[in-house]
């Protein structure tokens, strides 16, 4: 299951291709001094699929998303994300990738000194030149599919740690990125209020085809993301359990001790024999 | 000297000198990014609005109470020489070429150094820098032009302020306290100024009004470890920024006197 290179694999080197993949990590090692902290590690993410990363608390898989973002940079290996190779890019040009990308961080990070439209048009108030009306309609529209629509003039600190973190995917997703990473997004939130962020995830990726790479250590979240899908019909979302092709659109990623230890469906690790995923998973 | 001692010395200036560069990046950055596009114009108002009006009070009343105290002591020590009249041109001399720039940075240094540091150190462990990284705005942009051009822009006229409040001051006091006629103060002020005098007043504070700022703003982007990190940033802030208005102000008192005099 474990690739140990992407040529190993067959994938291709560019990107430019019509079905490339919408991330790929080569070989990528990072170490902040003597610390290892991920040591050749190898993926893609197709587009519109979900990527979940599993592993125990300071095994690397926010790093992953950070290295995707370009915020860090890896020490050797190459990192590919919508068709660049961020690893090699400066400040500058990585912004324009980013343009593209969304990303949801742990607890939230909203602006505390915005109010929650502020927030969610950030992106669009300051980074565009969309008419104020239009930017005012867009946070709207990303505040009602989150259902906060009646916050919109509320502070950050007014909201409970769910609907901050509805704020923060609804801030993800306003300039429409093809790619959304999520950090943690439910840790520290109650079963209930975690059941409505993953509908959102689930929401965004099936109905926006936004692709999506989560981080998490809550396997309950990370299962119903990767085994549920969101339909609509006339104007009613529902999300049910999910079937046929689009059970494979979603992978497991298991990260341990900066290296990839398995990479399968939902049913392959469920199905796992290695003492250290059924520990985890138990 | 001990092998591990010799270690930590040599860290400890290894560190020393990364703070350094960090901080010559950093300015040199700022001083791109306020002569390139894009531009936050709108935090450029609303910094120069914090940095120069949130400071007015603070600034006022130091620079009144400096000039009175200065009018009180030094007319103790001229009545010796038989000099009170000449209190106002001890007065404007000092307030003008030395104490209006200084005490007003200084002050600047302890409340908008201060507050910058802690801003942009929680901003920091909470991951809202991260979060404007990823949002697609580079927050040398966003946050440190403004905040550094507000500090340039803003520090030279606190301390025309300082200056003229310094100057009322001492007058209250020469007026009332010492029986100085006023018109006998005020011709004293003038005739204790001179041309140089005013550059040097009015050069000094730009330097001192970048440097608090930059300071402020290169502590709180380094911010590490939480709430007691930004503690820690607000702290450092105030002590490097007012230590280094002192030393800057000396190089810079040096030089000035060197091409205007």
């Amino acid at each position: 299951m474990r690739r140990e290179s992407l040529a190993d694999a067959g994938l291709p080197v560019e990107l430019v291709e019509k079905h490339a993949p919408v991330v790929l990590f080569d070989k990528v090692c990072l170490a902040f001094d003597d610390k290892v902290i991920l040591r050749n590690v190898t993926f893609d993410v197709r587009a519109g699929h979900t990527k979940i990363f599993l592993g125990a608390s300071g095994a690397g898989k926010s790093t992953i998303l950070k290295l995707m973002l370009g915020l860090l940079k890896p020490d050797s290996g190459t990192i590919w994300v919508l068709g660049h190779r961020v690893e090699q890019m400066d400040e500058v040009q990585l912004m324009g990738v980013r343009h593209h990308m969304g990303m949801v961080f742990q607890e939230g990070a909203l602006f505390d000194s915005f109010s929650v439209g502020e927030n969610v048009g950030y992106k669009l108030y300051e980074e565009t030149r969309q008419p104020l009306h239009q930017v005012r309609e867009r946070v709207e529209e990303v505040l009602g599919f989150v259902g906060l629509g009646e916050h919109i003039d509320k502070m950050p600190s007014d909201l409970s740690g769910g609907q901050r973190r509805r704020v923060a995917i609804a801030r993800a997703m306003a300039a429409k990125p093809t790619l959304l990473l999520y950090d943690e997004p439910t840790t520290g939130l109650d079963p209930m209020t975690s059941l409505t962020v993953d509908a959102e995830i689930i929401k965004l990726r099936d109905l926006e085809n936004v692709t999506s790479v989560l981080v998490t250590h809550q396997l309950r979240d990370a299962f119903y993301i990767a085994t549920h899908e969101a339909s609509m019909l006339g104007k009613e979302i529902t999300i049910s359990p999910a079937a046929g092709q689009k059970l494979e659109q979603a992978d497991f990623v298991m990260i341990r001790d900066g290296e990839v230890s398995f990479e399968g469906s939902a049913d392959e690790l469920r199905a796992s024999t290695d003492p250290y995923l059924q520990a985890f998973l138990s | 000297m001990s092998e591990s001692v010799q270690s930590r010395l040599v860290d400890g200036l290894k560190s020393a000198l990364l703070e350094v560069q960090e901080y010559v990046r950093l300015s040199l950055a700022a001083m791109r990014g306020a002569v390139s596009r894009p531009f936050y114009a709108h935090d450029l108002v609303e910094q120069l609005e914090v940095i120069g009006l949130g400071s007015l009070t603070v600034v006022l009343l130091t620079g009144f109470f400096t000039g009175a105290v200065l009018a009180l002591q030094s007319g103790m020590t001229l009545d010796q020489f038989g000099a009170r009249p000449f209190v106002g041109r001890l007065i404007s001399a000092s307030m003008i070429k030395e104490l209006g720039p200084v005490l007003t940075a200084l002050m600047l240094a302890g409340r908008v150094g201060s507050g910058i540091a802690a801003e942009l150190g929680s901003m920091v462990v909470t991951d809202q820098v991260s979060a404007l990284r990823a949002l697609g705005t580079d927050p040398i942009r966003k946050l440190v032009v403004p905040r550094v051009l507000a500090g340039f822009i803003m520090c030279p006229i606190l301390t025309v302020v300082a200056n003229g409040v310094g100057l009322l001051g001492g007058w209250i006091i020469a007026v009332t306290q010492l029986r100085v006629a006023s018109s006998v103060y005020w011709q004293s002020v003038i005739d204790g100024l001179y041309l140089e005098d005013v550059w040097m007043g009015l050069i000094k504070p730009f330097a001192l009004g970048f440097i608090i700022v930059s300071i402020g703003c290169h502590v709180g982007l380094r911010t590490k470890g939480g709430t007691q990190g930004v503690g820690r940033a607000t702290t450092s802030a105030v002590v490097a920024a007012s230590v280094t208005v002192l030393v800057v102000d000396f190089f810079v008192t040096r030089l000035l006197i060197s091409i205007l005099f």
